[in-house]
């Protein structure tokens, strides 16, 4: 297919499509509404499901009634309606039905702002829902990537029976790219053994996350368990660069990744040892990757739009045996490259952060900076 | 001895072999059959996909020998309403007590019949919330006692009760929208008759249905059975009317044959 020009959240709308998706349910809030509006388009068009529903409560609960009849099937949000749906999630993780969910994450927290953020990668990647549930998060840097993740997600939710969320911040979601969408792929009506479709010539068939007996309840929490380590042996994805002779290493997703990119290449032109390791998967996470650089490079910063709640993962990888620094712009402001290679020359000229957590001398510098 | 002849009164298929968990004298039960026997004779069984509620109801996917699913609190109808879009020819019907349907899901329920949503839904109200211990709920009548309002349910902090049935008959995509109640055989004979007339709506794409069943518990009424009963008739129907407040005009013309 040729390159055409795609607005993010449009674009990944269209690959849903395109992967075949038979039933969409969405709730207006930006940045993200050109989803729920595309889909209020196209989906009737292909004489698909479409409802626009009166909360995200409403949003993500026809979600998981659809995704019970093995259909496929996605919602959209923004970071203030993504918490409202947590409680469905929970129940969809517990209930170990495919759902593909995106979050277009705005400033928060509360109502915030609109504009570009990645503070709910802890809500997304840690936590949310309550109880112990895994989850894949997928984190696009561009708009092609927003498509070809959007594809991918379907058919991880569908393999491991979890939840596949996308995150990715306003700006992705509104800017405009050269992409190259997939082809379409016909809608196939999967036979899934679990999948409630009204008991015709087959005995019936229960989807639910309750189990009243704990035993039972924990036999569920180790099977859950057992596939996520599956999940974490196959499905790490990242992206690298430089990172063959690196001495220092960014490490950022999405487009925190994306700008630091352009910071290392100009630090690269400076003559500075510097790579970037960007997580596609943000869960699971490339700890090994990040354990493997750990034993030979001087030190790595971790970039994020957001107080620096990936840096503890990265910090987990680590374990101690380097430095980690932050950088990190919180509460829908966006980093210009030149920032983060100030702080890759900082770290090149060997000035490495005193306090042991790295964010606390990141506060302290970013004090002259944030506007009061 | 039973015979073809002589069986008048035999489990329905719709039924599991499942014994009830449901306290003496409930009308869960009393439901839970009449859904049971107008699945049966309309022969949707296999069609059919359930959605439990959470409530006393919440097992209710153990008794229906149909496909069930088991919705978060309140959430039943924004699930049956993935389930119905997906699936447009089956058979989707909720299953919801007054604290689901009426509390939490005020948004789901009211939503899923303003646009129309092509699902049977029933609700049971016996004013309080069973499964928790005999909460207030926002049917429990003026002045009695729960456990949430032990000085008895005070409208001028607590509010009044709400006449769900009355309140979504309003809404243009509900075809049918009725009352009834299980104090009484005769009652019962007419709740099943509105059940039927419900899952007929939804066979023949007429819209949103809802049956009100005005429902008993004895235990957390803190009475017997027989009084909980009389305690329907005579302080529950005069202020939550038995009555038909939405029949759409294509539902009219159906004719249930009694059975």
């Amino acid at each position: 297919m040729p390159k055409e020009l795609w607005k993010g959240n449009e674009a990944i709308a269209e690959a849903a499509v395109r992967a075949g998706l038979q039933a969409y349910f969405g709730y207006p809030i930006t940045p993200q509404s050109e989803i729920l509006e595309y889909l209020a388009r196209r989906m009737p068009e292909l004489g698909r499901a479409f409802v626009q529903a009166e909360s995200e409560l409403g949003a993500i609960n026809m979600v998981y009634g659809a995704a019970c009849t093995g259909a496929r099937v996605m919602t959209s949000s923004s970071s203030p309606g993504i918490s409202l749906m947590m409680e469905g999630i929970s129940y969809i993780a517990g209930t170990e039905v495919p759902a593909v969910i995106v979050n277009v994450m705005r400033g928060g927290p509360g109502l915030g702002n609109i504009a570009p953020s990645q503070a709910d990668y802890n809500q997304a990647v840690h936590g949310g829902g309550h109880g112990d549930y895994p989850r894949i998060v997928l984190a696009p840097a561009s708009v092609q990537e927003a498509i070809d993740l959007t594809a991918l997600a379907f058919d991880l939710a569908e393999t491991y029976r979890m939840i596949c969320m996308l995150i990715l911040d306003g700006s992705l979601g509104q800017m405009m790219e050269p992409a190259e969408m997939p082809e379409m792929k016909p809608i196939v009506q999967r036979e899934f053994d679990w999948a409630v479709t009204g008991a015709m010539n087959r005995p019936r068939r229960i989807l639910s996350s309750i189990y009243i007996d704990p035993v039972a309840e924990e036999v569920v929490n180790f099977r859950l368990a057992k596939r996520w380590q599956e999940v974490q042996v196959r499905e790490v994805r990242y992206k690298e660069y430089y990172l063959d002779d690196a001495e220092i290493v960014v490490v950022g997703f999405g487009t925190a990744g994306r700008i630091a990119l352009s910071a290392v290449r100009a630090a690269r032109a400076e003559g500075i040892s510097v790579g970037l390791l960007r997580p596609v998967t943000v869960s699971p996470y490339p700890y090994s990757v990040i354990e493997e650089l750990a034993k030979h490079v001087q030190g790595f910063l971790v970039t994020e739009m957001n107080m620096g709640q990936m840096f503890d993962d990265v910090r987990l990888a680590v374990q101690g045996r380097a430095p980690v620094e932050f950088y990190g712009r919180p509460g829908g402001v966006v980093p210009f490259p030149d920032e983060i290679l100030a702080e890759i020359r900082r770290l090149a000229s060997g000035q490495w952060s005193p306090d042991p957590d790295a964010r606390l001398s990141w506060q302290k510098r970013m004090a002259s900076v944030i506007q009061r | 001895m039973v015979t073809p002849t002589t069986l008048v009164y035999s489990r329905p298929q719709a039924f599991t072999d499942s014994p009830t968990h449901y306290c003496p004298g409930c009308t869960h039960g009393v439901a839970h059959r009449l859904i049971a026997e107008v699945l049966e004779e309309m022969n949707l069984i296999s069609r059919t996909i359930g959605v439990a509620p959470v409530g006393c109801a919440v097992f209710a996917y153990n008794y229906f020998d149909t496909d069930f699913v088991e919705a978060p609190h309140g959430r039943a109808p924004a699930m049956a309403t993935g389930i119905k879009r997906v699936l447009p020819d089956r058979i989707v019907f909720t299953y919801q007590g007054d604290g689901d349907l009426a509390s939490i899901g005020m948004g789901e329920i009211v939503h899923a019949a303003a646009r129309g949503e092509n699902i049977t839904v029933i609700f049971i109200n016996n004013a309080n919330y069973g499964m928790t211990g005999g909460q207030m709920a926002p049917t429990t009548l003026p002045g009695m006692k729960t456990t949430s309002s032990p000085y008895g349910r005070d409208v001028e902090t607590q509010g009044y009760p709400i006449r769900m049935a009355e309140m979504l008959a309003t809404l243009d995509g509900v075809g049918y929208c009725v009352r009834r109640s299980l104090h009484d055989p005769k009652n019962i004979r007419l709740a099943k008759k509105a059940i039927r007339l419900a899952f007929e709506t939804q066979l023949r794409g007429l819209g949103f249905s809802l049956v009100e069943l005005l429902s008993t518990c004895p235990t957390n009424w803190g009475m017997s059975p027989v009084e909980a009963l009389r305690f329907v008739e005579e302080r529950m129907i005069p202020v939550f009317p038995l009555g038909d407040y939405k029949v759409a005009p294509g539902v009219a013309q159906i004719t249930v044959r009694n059975t």
